[in-house]
């Protein structure tokens, strides 16, 4: 079997991918959007533990893969505009929906009937967008356009620093945290 | 400070259907290692956007005609299809489901109760927000390549740039516009 797959013997496969990543959102509960409000409002950190551990487990992973030739990087390119407008106006809309992409389409899965509604707004959002990416893509994309950069590209740290730092910094400020609250 | 009663932080408990939640750490490990195997064998890192987009594209069609969509210059390069990306978010719908099936935890839920306490109990007034909300998060993703997990989880574990920028700034912004929303005084119910 050559890896990656490609073509029809792939699709089956996001079928069961998408379905491990739904089960474990929900049973993470960040398919409640009680639980994602709570971290905007810093009361309840478990996206914060979620994505943190994700990041670490994955980012060790994918690094040993990738040294081994395994895995490909997908960098997306730092627009650095079109990157920040884009997390403030993402920043704006899940304040408002309760829901990131991911958890608002696995929300629906568990009857949240607002994130059915907010699905169909994102369809909107993109269509928004596919119909003004002409001038974007014209006016916004280039500016401040610094290519696929990665962060040990940019101080010459390698990669294993970064992410030994990113746990301790982390894990660090999760375990504070949560020590304040039984306080 | 609301005077509400805030909803109990539970310490982590158990990973099985039994339990109200899993432990957060092991099901981040759990993404975590689900990051490897769809870099090793997809080749197409965790992500939502990247393929709703082009599902968006069969949405738009009974709205602009199908002309306008596949004549578009985004959906030229995004093209709406039945691939590995939008089968992605079939399955991801299917997992949740049944998690929350098997954990009993499947419920309908029109208006939230913190967006209650806050904004009262109009369906009305919660689907306009969360249908404009998704819709500015929705524009914010797809104008910054990525979302909380293409660049969130997937990118900021490569290290990448792009996505550490986005994902600092979006949860500044976020914990800014959610706190000035759901923590001020006037709560009406």
């Amino acid at each position: 079997m050559n890896l990656p797959l490609t073509g029809p013997a792939l699709l089956p496969l996001g079928i069961v991918f998408g379905f491990a990543f739904g089960w474990l959102l929900q049973r993470a509960r960040l398919t409640d959007t009680e639980v994602i409000i709570g971290q905007l409002q810093l009361r309840d950190c478990t996206l914060f533990k979620v994505m943190l551990t994700a990041i670490l487990v994955g980012g060790i992973g994918v690094f040993v893969l990738h040294s081994g030739g395994l895995a490909a990087y997908h960098i997306k390119p730092a627009n650095l505009l079109a990157v920040a407008l884009g997390a403030i106006l993402f920043g704006i809309g899940m304040a408002i929906y309760g829901y990131c992409p991911g958890t608002a389409l696995a929300a629906c899965g568990t009857g949240s009937l607002h994130a059915l509604v907010g699905v169909f707004g994102m369809l909107a959002g993109a269509a928004a967008f596919a119909f003004s990416f002409d001038w974007i893509k014209a006016e916004v994309l280039p500016v401040g356009a610094l290519g696929a950069l990665r962060l040990p590209d940019l101080a010459g740290i390698p990669d294993l620093e970064w992410l030994a730092a990113l746990f301790a910094v982390g894990f660090g400020a999760l375990i504070i945290s949560d020590r304040r609250k039984r306080l | 400070m609301s005077t509400s009663v805030e909803p109990r932080i539970d310490a982590p408990v158990g990973l099985g259907c039994n339990a109200s939640k899993a432990s957060p750490y092991l099901m981040g490990a759990g993404i975590g290692v689900l990051s490897w195997v769809v870099f090793a064998i997809a080749d197409d890192p965790l992500g939502i956007t990247t393929a709703l987009s082009a599902v968006a594209g069969f949405a738009a069609i009974p709205f602009v005609g199908a002309d306008a969509v596949w004549h578009n210059s985004y959906w030229a390069q995004n093209v709406p299809s039945l691939s590995y990306g939008s089968l992605f978010l079939v399955g991801l719908i299917l997992g949740a489901c049944s998690a929350a099936l098997a954990s009993r935890q499947f419920h309908f839920e029109m208006v939230p109760a913190t967006w209650r306490r806050r904004f009262g109990p109009s369906a009305v007034r919660r689907f306009i927000a969360a249908f404009g909300g998704g819709a500015i998060e929705m524009y914010g993703a797809r104008l910054a390549g990525g979302c909380a997990s293409g660049h969130g989880i997937s990118g900021t574990l490569q290290l990448a740039l792009s996505s550490w920028i986005f994902t600092i700034l979006m949860f500044a912004t976020a914990i800014l516009v959610g706190s000035y929303l759901f923590n001020g005084n006037g709560s009406r119910k």
